[in-house]
């Protein structure tokens, strides 16, 4: 768990340009870390990437929260 | 085999980041020693461009705005070419947009605005830049355009960009006659899908991949650096009895019949 997190937030904090401390499991992409669809799916490529998986658009689309993009690797790992 | 664009200008238009077909093009043109003029729309993209042009350490490269949607921005940014390095000797246009709610489900669906758009940003911008940048290639060129299968066949989900591509390919003959006789050709690439930002648009753009993987001749997808290659073949001498041409770069894909 604490690995993941750690790689999603490394992730996070690069293609966002946010300070690391704002990026909390609860913290929603658009609303807390000002990301607009675009970035949304830069991340979601670069979650790809990093972990190897592909990630359905459906399934991108449930991803709103840190959190929810870090239990979504976790179960898929 | 090195192919040298040294004394070469050539401006890439549309690059939004590392995975862009844009930059694929773009670094193997850097490689061959051409000079380079970068052009976005929006900061969001400048800073995208501004990071990987940095990356490549040229000082002489250029970093422009340009929105193809207004041609008072297109003739500022070939004004601001012309004065910083005067003769260009080609343009990579890799530019197209359209809305990604018609970018799934029927065709049929797409709106007179929507379809515009797609038309406007996607092909009339080769045509506007063309006509713009010709005359800067006092010395002949090479332009090059980025065009899809969808453009002549159905494609599931491709929808109104399809139909804007085969308004490109049909504007790539029609500027290849115009400017023949300045001896600058006009071609395009018709690259087989890669993940890039805009692809990810395309309802369902995975399950491509999958398939391309599984029956192109070649059994792999496309990646940005055949494309770039490709391109830097367009742009060299080497492609000089070349023009109004699409060369699919696609591992094969196009030639299949089912």
């Amino acid at each position: 768990m604490a690995d993941v997190l750690e790689r999603v937030t490394k992730i996070i904090v690069d293609r966002l340009g946010v300070d690391e401390s704002e990026v909390k499991l609860e913290s929603s992409f658009k609303d807390d870390l000002g990301a607009d669809s675009l970035d949304v799916v830069e991340l979601v490529m670069e979650l790809e990437d990093e972990f190897g998986m592909e990630i359905s658009d459906e399934e991108a689309e449930q991803i709103v929260t840190v959190g929810d993009a870090v239990n979504y690797i976790q179960s898929k790992l | 085999m090195k192919l040298n664009l040294e004394g070469r200008n050539i401006v890439v238009m549309g690059v939004a980041n590392k995975r862009s077909i844009a930059w694929g093009i773009a670094r193997s043109l850097h490689e061959a020693g051409a000079r380079l003029i970068f052009t976005y729309v929006g900061e969001r993209m400048e800073k995208s461009v501004r990071e990987l042009v940095d990356s490549l350490g040229r000082e002489d490269y250029l970093v422009l705005p340009c929105d193809v949607t207004k041609d008072e921005e297109i003739e500022q940014c070939f004004e601001k070419i012309k004065s910083e390095v005067g003769v260009i000797h080609g343009i990579a246009h890799c530019i197209a947009f359209a809305n990604k709610e018609e970018l799934s489900g029927e065709y049929l669906n797409t709106t007179r605005d929507g379809f515009l758009l797609a038309h406007n940003i996607s092909s009339y911008s080769l045509t506007a830049v063309a006509k713009t940048a010709r005359p800067l290639m006092t010395e002949g060129g090479s332009i090059v355009t980025l065009t899809y299968l969808g453009g002549e066949r159905v494609v599931q989900n491709y929808n109104v960009m399809g139909v804007a591509k085969a308004s490109l390919d049909a504007s790539v003959k029609y500027l290849a006659n115009d400017l023949g006789k300045e001896n600058i050709r006009v071609n395009a690439i018709s690259a087989g899908p890669i993940r890039t930002l805009s692809a990810k648009g395309i309802s369902d753009f995975n399950s491509i991949l999958k398939e391309i993987e599984e029956r192109a001749p070649l059994r792999r997808t496309t990646t940005q650096e055949e494309v770039g290659d490709t391109a830097l073949f367009l742009f060299s001498d080497l492609s000089r009895g070349i023009t109004g041409e699409t060369i699919h770069v696609d591992s094969g894909f196009h030639i299949l019949g089912y």
